[in-house]
């Protein structure tokens, strides 16, 4: 595992140098200072409009981040011939990928961790008193949710060179999962049995994002979201993140690079 | 003496157009091994497999048929490729970071504890000529800087077995002759070099044998006095004096003639024939003789004329 560690902490290093994730960090800021400016101009509303648009940041630029970041993570090496150097070293194919799945996410909590101190000073700041520690459970299931999301781009980057393409497949399983509850009831609609179970299959096979969006609920206090229901979606979250991380390494185990 | 690399019947395919239904042969039947503390070349033009060859040893290809033994183990085992120490062609590394902690972190991978990994850096840098630039960032290098840092990394770990590919590409005279009194320096402390290029010169000085490899086949291979013996020298006469019309009536004695400056020709004779019936003629043409210099064959007679 020490070599996986030091691909995470080379993923971590380059990803905190990387332009992209200032551009993300600049984005969530503006993000937040306009959620400020937004409750001044709503009478009575100002605390709740700002942990709704700060949830909504935290999650947007993690799904940016994730993304934009995530499908680069093994193609980028491809393209600049970086991974001939790496994989000539005794390094098992396996701890490549782990470690660098494990750096982008180490890249993500922090950015989620610095995210969410900054919202709940702001909260506390507006509220004279402690936030609702009840919106962690947001926060928690929006990081269960970026971890998938960082598994499904890490996947489709061990066998796309190209990045665009990459995204745009990442992108689509995530707009589809956030669909996934429609796509299960739609099966019961339609007349052809065969489309009836193509979209099922896909209902079924494409993780439910939707399942990890309890934003409104934690903001609102109601229905209250118990703890359990946060412990059973980060599970579910672990299921989808080692069958893609394992799909992942058996991809990039079988690959060449010419 | 110990073998430390064995190619036997090394055979590549890569898949082309659609669908991958159609087979190109990269590699066709390549067999040759490489014994402890000798350098070893691996010539040929460009598309000749030289790459391939190379990438299969390192492990990032898979042979289609036959087989590749590092020290007794396949190029994928951790124990194969922790013996190995590889130079891709044109290496390109990581923008962000500096020579310095590029090595660090190819250090940790190569299992290199902590509190030795820098000094290792550090020395190998020293080792290329970087030490100076070593905490540049890497996207203000220059081609050749790169070059020196690929070649670094390859040495990070001290493997026994260096593969280098395509060494002094992009490298400047003063940086070629660096590299090759570095690979003379490995073999004196024991390593084994393979290196592949198409500067015979460069084989030439540094390898004890080589292997020439033409549209995926090895067409030759051997020390290289044994590839060069048996074949005749050749003579290269150059007179002067000589008006146009007497320097082409000495051509058809010649296999080649340069004109040198006004009245002043080299000759080059054919393998075999002698000088002395030439310079008679020379003489008998008005000219006269400025030297005659016997050359050996070389090893690129003998790429010149299995590659084509």
């Amino acid at each position: 595992m020490t070599r996986a560690r030091l691909v995470a902490w080379h993923v971590f290093k380059e990803s905190v140098r990387d332009r992209v994730l200032f551009a993300i960090a600049g984005f969530a800021l503006v993000l937040v200072a306009a959620s400020v400016l937004i409750g001044q101009i709503t009478a009575g509303q100002d605390v709740k409009i700002i942990k709704d648009i700060g949830l909504a940041t935290l999650e947007l630029s993690g799904v940016l981040m994730a993304v934009f970041i995530g499908v680069g993570l093994v193609s980028r090496e491809i393209e600049r011939r970086s991974i001939y150097s790496v994989l000539a070293k005794p390094v098992h194919r396996w701890e490549f990928v782990v470690g660098k799945y494990a750096g982008l996410v180490g890249t993500i909590v922090l950015n989620l961790v610095l995210m969410t101190v900054a919202l709940f000073l702001l909260l506390a700041w507006l509220e004279g008193k402690m936030p609702d520690p009840g919106l962690l459970k947001g926060v928690v299931l929006i990081l269960a949710e970026l971890a998938l999301l960082t598994a499904v781009a890490l996947f489709f980057s061990t066998f796309s060179s190209s990045g665009i393409l990459s995204a745009g497949l990442t992108l689509g399983v995530f707009v589809v999962g956030l669909f996934s509850e429609d796509l299960r009831g739609f099966s019961g609609i339609v007349s052809s049995p065969v489309l009836a179970s193509a979209v099922r299959a896909i209902g079924v096979v494409v993780p439910a994002f939707s399942a990890f969006d309890i934003k409104a609920d934690v903001v609102n206090g109601r229905p209250p979201v118990p703890w359990a229901y946060v412990a059973m979606t980060v599970l579910y979250a672990c299921f989808y993140v080692s069958a893609l991380v394992g799909g992942a390494v058996a991809v990039f185990s079988r690959r060449e690079f010419k | 003496m110990s073998v430390v690399l064995r190619l036997d019947h090394l055979t590549k395919d890569f898949e082309t157009g659609v669908l991958g239904r159609r087979r190109q042969r990269a590699l066709d039947d390549v067999s040759f091994e490489l014994v402890r503390g000798e350098v070893f070349g691996l010539l040929g033009p460009n598309g000749a497999g030289k790459t391939t060859t190379l990438k299969l040893i390192a492990g990032l290809l898979r042979p289609t048929a036959g087989r590749v033994s590092v020290f007794g183990s396949a190029p994928g085992d951790r124990a194969a490729r922790a013996a190995l120490g590889f130079l891709p062609e044109q290496p390109v590394f990581y923008d962000h970071l500096t020579a310095e902690e590029l090595l660090v972190y190819f250090a940790g991978l190569c299992g290199i504890s902590g509190v030795d990994r820098a000094q290792r850096a550090a020395s190998v840098l020293d080792e290329v000529g970087l030490g100076a630039a070593r905490r540049q960032p890497m996207r203000q290098y220059s081609r050749g800087m790169l070059q020196r840092v690929g070649l670094a990394q390859a040495l990070i770990h001290q493997p026994a077995l260096v593969i280098l590919d395509e060494p002094m590409s992009g490298l400047d005279p003063i940086g070629r002759r660096e590299v090759r009194e570095l690979v003379l320096r490995l073999r004196d402390d024991g390593r084994t070099v393979l290196f592949s290029s198409h500067i015979l010169s460069d084989a030439e000085t540094l390898c004890s044998r080589v292997a020439i490899l033409a549209r995926g086949r090895l067409v030759a291979s051997g020390g290289i006095g044994d590839l060069t013996a048996g074949r005749a020298g050749r003579w290269e006469i150059v007179a002067a004096s000589l008006s146009p019309a007497a320097a082409a009536g000495l051509q058809t004695q010649a296999a080649r003639v340069t004109r040198i400056a006004h009245g002043r020709y080299s000759f080059e004779l054919r393998e075999g024939d002698g000088p002395e019936p030439f310079i008679a003629a020379v003489a008998a043409s008005g000219g006269s003789l400025v030297s005659a210099v016997s050359t050996r064959a070389t090893l690129e007679d003998v790429f010149v004329e299995r590659v084509s």
